[in-house]
């Protein structure tokens, strides 16, 4: 059935945008590649969880990683930063540029400083609201001591948290709410200045409240970060990326610019997965 | 005929009659093995502070033991000395314990830490006087004499496994989203076990190090044929000394009525100690799981 319209789930969400943010218009301009991935495959052990794998992802844009539960797209996202190697017998072939130089050629350490993560579950280090700010920095040695406040306190403005912390930054992080939770944990990750944000399903544990919150963060975040983000919910996908990829039992099926994507998908396959037919 | 006898009582029974029977028996049998336990305790307890305390005077804090026959005397001596080796031994135990448990937890993978893992649990198995034979042969014979080196060291070979798993236990409890938070940071993973992971499980670290330290303090056989017993001050740590356990268990096979009721006193005593130990290192959990919700 070839549609000259798009169905009315694609509409949706191809308006989820404008009735967030009001801006029609996400960044699909060019811009610089971020990271450039050619025929990666990923194995843990025997099982082969990412099949070649080619795309390039732009730097100051936010791209979204959709796809149901086990497709991989937490793989790819915990490649980029090479976390996966916390995990024994994992394995990736193939080649991966961030920005022009090889991910591998990189120390672990210095990477993850410049490739930030945001777990699915807020994960406050037990200190205090500052300490967990000033973590990054300390260990990095990326600041002196006098200027370490200046920068947390920017550090939170950046995050928009400073009004809700400011009168408690000696206390618990433990004493936030879990939205203020994950928001401080980008805080924390943004305090090292990171050149990409990797955010694995920031919000599946939070409210809506919380969750516009963050998205309105990820808004705001998208002119001075790259932001890759792993989300189950189609419409925030739709809310907030520039581009999109759909990842389906380890290939990746389509990716394209998110305007694109939602109204016109390439794909039968990526049509009936956003338009609810499975996953 | 179904609402006939959905309405009749019986069909309403429940549970029906042989599993209340069943209830009730079960009820009646665990409670009783409860009440058992608990009453034994309860009774040495008593016991001993009806005995101990009663016995208890200033003296036996103060002064040396007397020779047998006089009545009077205190074990200062031993009170001092089973400090010494319990310094001694958390001076040997916690730091291979703890820095063990945290290669262990954090960096031990494949079959040698499985091989550390179940030496450890043989190793917290052997009996104590096995120990104390151990530490005989490795220390007391070459040196020709008892003293509270050997003794230290005999504990501190008791406390190293369950320092060692204690420390592994806690540290692997603390949720794997801080290591990675810590790693995704730019922390290298010694940083992040340095910084974030062992800060994290600290309070459970310590009170793991009290529960171990109230243990041994009441071990009495690795010290019989080790730091052996004094019946004076015990200066350094190359002679025999007292120890509260040793000179329990000497007073009480004693003849002596005036030895008997010092050894009750000195029960009392260690009992209290451990009490004291176990209450704090209580507080320091709850300590952490009120800074945690606060």
């Amino acid at each position: 059935m070839a549609t000259s319209t798009p169905p009315i789930e694609l509409r949706r969400l191809a308006r989820a945008r404008t009735a967030r943010f009001g801006d029609p218009e996400p960044l699909d301009t060019p811009s610089q590649p971020q990271f450039t991935v050619e025929d990666m495959n990923f194995f843990y052990g025997d099982f082969h969880a990412l099949h070649n794998l080619n795309l390039t992802l732009p730097s100051l844009r936010v791209t979204g990683l959709i796809g149901p539960s086990g497709c991989g797209k937490s793989t790819f996202l915990r490649t980029l930063n090479r976390m996966y190697e916390t995990v024994a017998r994992t394995r990736v072939t193939g080649k991966i540029l961030f920005g022009e130089a090889n991910l591998f050629d990189y120390a672990p350490t210095l990477l993850r400083r410049r490739v930030g993560m945001v777990f699915q579950k807020p994960s406050p280090f037990p200190k205090s609201i500052f300490d967990n700010i000033a973590y990054g920095l300390r260990v990095n040695h990326l600041c002196s001591r006098s200027e370490l406040h200046d920068k947390v306190v920017h550090c939170l403005q950046r995050a928009a948290l400073w009004n809700e912390v400011k009168d408690k930054l000696n206390q618990s992080a433990f004493s936030l709410s879990g939205g203020q939770q994950q928001r401080l944990c980008i805080a924390r990750a943004l305090a090292v200045d990171p050149d990409v944000l990797l955010l694995d399903e920031p919000c599946s544990a939070l409210d809506p409240i919380a969750t516009s919150k963050i998205e309105d963060l990820i808004f705001d975040l998208r002119r001075s970060c790259t932001i890759i983000m792993v989300t189950h919910n189609m419409l925030q996908a739709a809310r907030i990326s520039d581009y999109v990829g759909f990842f389906l039992q380890g290939k990746l099926i389509e990716f394209d610019a998110a305007r694109k994507m939602f109204q016109f998908p390439s794909n039968k396959l990526t049509e009936d997965y956003i338009t609810g037919r499975f996953g | 005929m179904s609402r006939a006898r959905a309405n009749s009582p019986r069909a309403h029974a429940y549970p029906p009659p042989h599993k209340k029977v069943i209830n009730v028996v079960m009820l009646t049998l665990t409670g009783l093995c409860a009440l058992l336990v608990v009453s034994v305790l309860l009774f040495i307890l008593g016991y001993l502070v009806w005995n101990g305390a009663r016995s208890l005077s200033w003296n036996f804090f103060t002064k040396l033991p007397v020779p047998a026959g006089q009545t009077g005397g205190g074990m200062a001596n031993a009170i001092v000395g089973s400090a010494k080796l319990l310094l001694l031994a958390s001076a040997i135990g916690v730091p291979i314990g703890v820095l063990g448990g945290v290669y262990l937890a954090e960096f031990g993978k494949g079959w040698f830490s499985f091989a550390v893992r179940y030496t450890t649990d043989l190793l917290n198995g052997v009996p104590s006087i096995v120990i104390g034979i151990f530490v005989y042969t490795l220390i007391v014979i070459p040196q020709h004499h008892f003293s509270t080196l050997a003794g230290g060291v005999a504990l501190g070979i008791m406390m190293i496994p369950i320092a060692l798993r204690s420390t592994d236990e806690f540290l692997r409890a603390v949720p794997n989203t801080l290591r990675e938070g810590g790693l995704a940071l730019g922390a290298s993973k010694a940083q992040t076990v340095v910084t974030v992971i062992i800060p994290a499980a600290m309070q459970g670290i310590v009170t793991g190090i009290m529960l171990n330290l109230a243990r041994v303090a009441g071990e009495t056989a690795p010290l019989l044929f080790t730091a052996f017993g004094n019946q004076f001050w015990s200066s350094g740590w190359n002679g025999p000394t007292a120890s509260l356990p040793v000179v329990i268990f000497n007073y009480a096979i004693s003849p002596y009525e005036d030895w008997h009721r010092q050894a009750w006193a000195a029960g009392f005593v260690l009992l209290s100690g451990i009490f004291l130990t176990n209450i704090v290192a209580r507080l320091l959990v709850s300590g952490r799981r009120s800074t945690s919700r606060s």
